[in-house]
C-alpha cells in the first residue's frame, strides 16, 4: 500500500521525524537530502509517492532531472538506470581509492590485490557503461544525466584491511540486492538483460570478498545473506537501498528518488 | 541451486551433425587417473548432440512456467550432483581446513531449498525429476567417462561448469518472467546465489572468480562450449575493453544461454 512519509530533518542533529499522512496526499515533492545525513541504522523511507512509481519511461513528468534545485533519479527505466549509475559511481570511487591508497601493497596479499585491482576495473567499466547508456537513452542528457557524485569516506583508514574488506562486502551485497530488487520494475528486456549480466558479476564479487574475509568457511554465501529456507539471495527496493546506501554518508551530492519503488 | 550449469559444447555444427557413437568419442580422450590433470577431463560430447535417450528433455517453451519448470529439472541435477558429491567421501575434509567440505555443504543446502522453492511455486505443474548419470554414460549403470565422486578434481571441474552455466542459463530465462515480477524477482535471487557459489568454486580451483574472456580456467577443450560467448566486449554499443582491455571488460559482464543451449548439455546427464 501507499504511504507518504515527509521527512522533517535538522541538518546539524541529524534527527529525522517521520510523519504518516493521509495516503490522499498528493504532494509529491521529496525533500529529503541525502548530503550529510548520517542516520544510524535505519534505513530511510522515501517520501513521494507516485501512481506511476514503476512508470514509462517516456512518461516526460519522471525524467531524471533537477527538481528544487536537487537532481531526481527520475521514474521508469530512466530512473533505474540512474539508480543503478548512482550505485556503480560509487563502488568505482571506492575501489580507485582502495588501489591507489598507500601502502595497498603491504595492507593486501598478492591475491587480494588481484581481486581489488579486478573489482576496480569491472565497477569503473559498470559505472561507465551507464554513463554510456544513459547518455545515449536519454531525450536531453545534459540535463538529465545524473551528475558526477561527489564522495567522502570520512574516517575510514584505507591502509586497514578489515575497514576496507567489510566496506567492499557491504557495498558488493549492497549491489546484489538493489539489482535483484530493481529488477522487476524494468520494462525493456534488453535493460532487463543487461541489469542481469551486471549483477551476477556483483555477486561474483560479493562471494570473493566474503571467501577473503573469512576463507575457510560458508561466508562466501552465507546465512546472512541466503535466506537458509528459500535459497534466495538478498533483493531490496530502490527507495530501501538508497536509504541504506544514505546512511553510510559517504555520497556528497544530494539526490532524490521520488519516482523510484 | 544450480540448476542450469550444463556445458555448453555445441558450438560447432559439424559436431552436431556427426554421428559417432558414445563410446567412441570417450575412448579419445583417454585414460582418467587419479592425477590426471584437468585438461584431460572430457566433456563436451558434441558428436552424440543427434542422439535421443528416453529421459532427454526438451525445450521448455518461452513462458513464465516453462522457465520454472525448466529451472526446476536443473535445480533436481545439481541437487542430486551435491547430494551424491557429499555423501560418496570425494570432498576432502581436512585439507584446507575443512574449507571445502563446509563450501559445498553450503551450496548443497542451497540446491535442495531451491527445488523445495521451485516445485512449491509450480505445485502441480512441478516436473518429476529425471534420473541423473554424473558420469555422462547416460545409463542407470554409469559407466561414462566422468568419475566426479571418485576424483576430486573431476568433481570440482563439474560444479565449476555447472556453476558457470547455471548462472547463464538463468539469466537466459529472465525475459521470460518479465510478466511475473514476484516471479522473476525470485529467479534473480536465484541466478545471484548461483554466481556466488561460481565464484567460490573457481576459487577453489585456484581461478579468480569470474570469467575472462572465454578462459575455462583449465577445464578440457571440450568444455570451451560453457564459456564460448563471454569473451564480447561490445554492450549495447559500449565499448567495455577501452580503459583496462578486452579481459577486465569481458570479465564484467556475464553472457546468456539460450534454453536449447542449455538442454543440450542437461541431456548429457540424464538417463
Amino acid at each position: 500500500m501507499f504511504f507518504i512519509n515527509l521527512f522533517n530533518y535538522l541538518i546539524m542533529k541529524n534527527t529525522v521525524k517521520v510523519q504518516e499522512v493521509n495516503p490522499s496526499f498528493t504532494d509529491r515533492r521529496n525533500f529529503l537530502k541525502f548530503s550529510g545525513l548520517a542516520i544510524a541504522g535505519t534505513g530511510l523511507l522515501l517520501a513521494g509517492c507516485s501512481d506511476t512509481d514503476d512508470g514509462d519511461s517516456s512518461n516526460s513528468n519522471e525524467l531524471p532531472g533537477m527538481r528544487n534545485n536537487v537532481f531526481d533519479l527520475g521514474g521508469g527505466d530512466f530512473g533505474i538506470l540512474s539508480y543503478a549509475y548512482a550505485l556503480e559511481q560509487l563502488e568505482a570511487d571506492f575501489y580507485e581509492k582502495v588501489v591507489n591508497a598507500n601502502g595497498f601493497t603491504s595492507t593486501f596479499n598478492p591475491i587480494e590485490q588481484q581481486v581489488l585491482t579486478d573489482l576496480y576495473h569491472h565497477e569503473i567499466i559498470h559505472r561507465d557503461f551507464f554513463k554510456a547508456a544513459l547518455s545515449g537513452a536519454l531525450p536531453n542528457p545534459s540535463t538529465q544525466l545524473l551528475p558526477e557524485l561527489a564522495f567522502d569516506y570520512g574516517s575510514l583508514n584505507f591502509q586497514n584491511r578489515a575497514a576496507v574488506l567489510g566496506t567492499a562486502q557491504a557495498l558488493e551485497d549492497t549491489g546484489v540486492a538493489a539489482y535483484n530488487g530493481a529488477g522487476q520494475y524494468i520494462k525493456d528486456a534488453k535493460y532487463l538483460v543487461l541489469a542481469g549480466k551486471i549483477v551476477s558479476v556483483e555477486a561474483r564479487h560479493a562471494s570473493a570478498i566474503r571467501s577473503l574475509i573469512n576463507p575457510n568457511s560458508k561466508d562466501f554465501a552465507g546465512d546472512d545473506v541466503v535466506n537458509s529456507t528459500t535459497g534466495l539471495d538478498v533483493a531490496r527496493n530502490p527507495k530501501v537501498i538508497i536509504g541504506e546506501v544514505s546512511a553510510l554518508d559517504i555520497i556528497q551530492t544530494p539526490f532524490t528518488a521520488q519516482f523510484l519503488p | 541451486m544450480n540448476l542450469i550449469k550444463f556445458i555448453e559444447s555445441f558450438t560447432d555444427e559439424n559436431m552436431l551433425n556427426s554421428t559417432g557413437s558414445r563410446r567412441e568419442s570417450f575412448s579419445q580422450f583417454g585414460n582418467l587417473g587419479k592425477n590426471l590433470a584437468l585438461a584431460a577431463i572430457p566433456f563436451g560430447l558434441a558428436s552424440l548432440g543427434n542422439k535421443a535417450y528416453a529421459g532427454d528433455i526438451s525445450p521448455t517453451p518461452n513462458t513464465p512456467t516453462g522457465a520454472l519448470q525448466f529451472a526446476l529439472i536443473l535445480e533436481y541435477l545439481e541437487d542430486d550432483f551435491y547430494k551424491m558429491g557429499l555423501d560418496s567421501g570425494v570432498i576432502p575434509l581436512s585439507e584446507n581446513a575443512g574449507r571445502d567440505r563446509k563450501v559445498f555443504e553450503q551450496i548443497a543446502a542451497h540446491e535442495s531449498d531451491h527445488v523445495a522453492f521451485l516445485k512449491n511455486a509450480l505445485k502441480e505443474n512441478a516436473p518429476a525429476k529425471p534420473v541423473f548419470d554424473f558420469t555422462g554414460g547416460n545409463s542407470a549403470n554409469g559407466g561414462g567417462p566422468f568419475n566426479p565422486f571418485g576424483d576430486y578434481p573431476t568433481f570440482l571441474a563439474l560444479a565449476q561448469a555447472f556453476e558457470d552455466t547455471g548462472v547463464r542459463a538463468y539469466k537466459g530465462q529472465a525475459g521470460n518472467l518479465i510478466t511475473q515480477p514476484a516471479l522473476l524477482t525470485a529467479a534473480l535471487q536465484i541466478h545471484s546465489v548461483e554466481a556466488r557459489h561460481a565464484s567460490e568454486v573457481r576459487r577453489l580451483r585456484g581461478q579468480k572468480g569470474w570469467i575472462t574472456l572465454k578462459d575455462s580456467g583449465g577445464l578440457p577443450p571440450e568444455a570451451q562450449g560453457v564459456y564460448d560467448g563471454e569473451e564480447i566486449t561490445m554492450q549495447a554499443g559500449f565499448e567495455t575493453s577501452t580503459k583496462f582491455g578486452p579481459g577486465a571488460g569481458s570479465a564484467a559482464f556475464d553472457e546468456p544461454l539460450t534454453t536449447q543451449e542449455v538442454v543440450n548439455i542437461a541431456n548429457l546427464f540424464i538417463v
